[in-house]
């Protein structure tokens, strides 16, 4: 195969990865910007989201297509309880305290992970895609599955927007990210509103992991890639910032999945890191994040 | 009638309240004067929930309000001007009224009489409020606590940092809000900001009422103003 056709399929690569990461870092910096919460456990709602839809998968026995749409529904419902849940239980008692909640959410990682592998147990286990359809590029074939999970984050990152932009929850989020004092002075319940905003983080996660599964298959450690791809991705797209973090998954999901594919998976995580570094050092903001206030 | 009584508020340890108490009728307006420092953004903020005080009590027309947390307290019609304006400044002007109008559920019809006292904005409904000239800021903030249809109207300084004109503007509206029976509790630094539009004044110094006034006794004897303020 030659340069310009390796090159293609190593963009396509990329672009998956970045379809994915957006939607994952979608949900954290949804979380950070409103609670101010550094979610520490995301990881662990995309792990959870693959585990879901294996099990979903697997006692819907017939087509795949089936399992798949069951999980996409089930998945995020779930894991969104969960979130839900601590948000109340664990979170809200904190006070949202930055400090604590950092502490509290690595203890919900480890809860989430031992109690997966508890229960899962320790093997990875893959879930058939809903289709298996091969595009023929006059150079190599193509999962059109992973073609779909490219529209999916483009729809999903486009309901985002809608919600967010256009709807009364959305205003509701962004004026208590904006300023909670005075959201509340205007009615809006902050504390609750950060519950929902945690399960909404949470649910896009798992979305992201039904998403991944037929991909990568489903393991009770796989969520510390994506949380700290995530990581990268908000801070070089700004803190809060929604553009800036999709923005920053597409560099980051290409350059990712271009270095992994020409050079190795360790350099292109190097120079994700680098970029991290660079940005913080150049643009303390991120690409489009705003000066604290 | 808005009726505070023996408000105690801290900060951490600090005591930034000590024994408040102040009462606003309706049609009335109660300036609150005060040097920086003085206590008067926190009397504000704890009558909105924000700063919870530790002690006393609170009532808006017989209501007991004692302890509602905030975001239940502007329901009951108080329409608040922090200081700073603290618009969202990366939401539209429309957005910004919006936000007024979900506090009580008021309909286009609040937000058309709030544009009626500031008919500038009409042009500026699609612009991000960051955007605004101070003036246009300081008329966004009184129109989005307008939009919730206020019996008692709470201003933090709304004239600070503006143009003479503006200030007149802002003035003209807190006498047609009097005029509209709406109480409203009046925070400035300076006497000459309030005394053409004041009923009684409050003076404040390190978390307490040291006086209240009446606007007659007031211009009757400036020296009063000396004493309380430090200035003449
Ligand atoms: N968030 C806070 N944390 C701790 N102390 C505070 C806080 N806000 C205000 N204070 C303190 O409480 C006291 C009263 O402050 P406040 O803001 O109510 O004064 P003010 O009369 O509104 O002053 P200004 O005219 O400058 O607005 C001051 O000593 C101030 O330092
Ligand atoms: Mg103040």
């Amino acid at each position: 195969m030659g340069f310009g056709p390796y090159l293609l399929l190593a963009t396509l690569e990329g672009l998956v990865q970045a379809a994915v990461l957006s939607i994952t870092a979608a949900g954290l910096s949804l979380v950070f910007g409103v609670m101010r919460v550094v979610n520490v456990a995301h990881g662990e709602f995309v792990m959870l989201g693959a585990v879901i839809a294996w099990f979903t998968a697997s006692l819907l026995t017939g087509h795949p297509a089936m399992g798949f749409a069951a999980a996409l529904l089930v998945s995020p419902l779930l894991v969104g309880a969960v979130a839900f849940a601590s948000e109340r239980v664990v979170l809200r008692r904190l006070d949202y305290n930055p400090e604590a909640t950092i502490v509290a959410t690595i203890g919900l990682l480890y809860i989430l992970q031992q109690t997966v592998l508890l229960v899962y147990g320790p093997d990875a286990r893959p879930v058939d895609p809903p289709f298996y359809y091969t595009i023929r590029f006059p150079w190599f074939g193509y999962s059109a599955y992973k073609l779909f999970v490219i529209g999916a984050a483009i729809v999903i990152m486009g309901g985002i927007w809608f919600v967010l932009q256009k709807t009364r929850a959305g205003l509701v989020m962004r004026a208590a990210q904006y300023d909670r004092e005075t959201a509340q002075a205007f009615g809006i319940p902050v504390d609750r509103v950060s519950a929902w905003v945690f399960a909404l983080g949470a649910m896009l996660a798992a979305i992201a992991g039904v998403l991944v599964v037929p991909i990568q298959q489903a393991h009770y450690l796989m969520g510390a890639d994506p949380l700290l791809l995530s990581f990268i991705v908000v801070i070089i797209g700004g803190l809060g910032s929604m553009s800036g973090t999709v923005l920053a998954a597409v560099l980051v999901g290409l350059s990712d999945g271009i270095i992994s594919m020409m050079f190795s998976p360790t350099l292109a995580k190097m120079v994700s890191t680098l970029l991290v570094a660079l940005v913080l050092v150049f643009r303390p903001n991120g690409l489009l994040g705003k000066a604290a206030r | 009638m808005l009726k505070v009584e023996g408000f105690d508020t801290y900060y951490g340890q600090s005591q930034a309240l000590r024994n408040v108490s102040l009462t606003v009728a309706p049609g009335e307006v109660l300036c609150l004067l005060g040097r920086n420092g003085a206590g008067k953004t926190t009397t504000l903020k704890s009558i909105m929930g924000l700063v919870p005080p530790k002690r006393g009590r609170m009532s808006l027309g017989g209501v007991d309000l004692t302890g509602l947390p905030a975001h239940r307290i502007p329901k009951h019609g108080i329409g608040y001007v922090p200081q700073g304006r603290r618009l969202f400044a990366e939401h539209t002007v429309r957005e910004n009224l919006e936000i007024g109008l979900m506090a009580r559920g008021t309909g286009r019809e609040a937000m058309e009489r709030a544009l009626g006292y500031f008919p500038a904005l009409r042009e500026r409904m699609g612009q991000r409020a960051g955007t605004l000239s101070g003036g246009e800021q300081s008329m966004l903030a009184m129109a989005r606590a307008l939009c919730l249809e206020p019996t008692i109207m709470i201003l933090d300084e709304p004239t600070e940092g503006l143009m003479p004109s503006m200030i007149a503007t802002i003035r003209d509206v807190v006498i047609r809000l009097r005029a509209d029976d709406v109480g409203v509790l009046l925070v400035e630094q300076r006497i000459d900001a309030v005394l053409p539009v004041a009923d009684r004044i409050a003076f404040m110094d390190h978390g307490e009422i040291k006086a209240e006034l009446g606007i007659a006794e007031v211009r009757a004897d400036t020296s009063i103003l000396r004493t309380y303020l430090g200035v003449g």
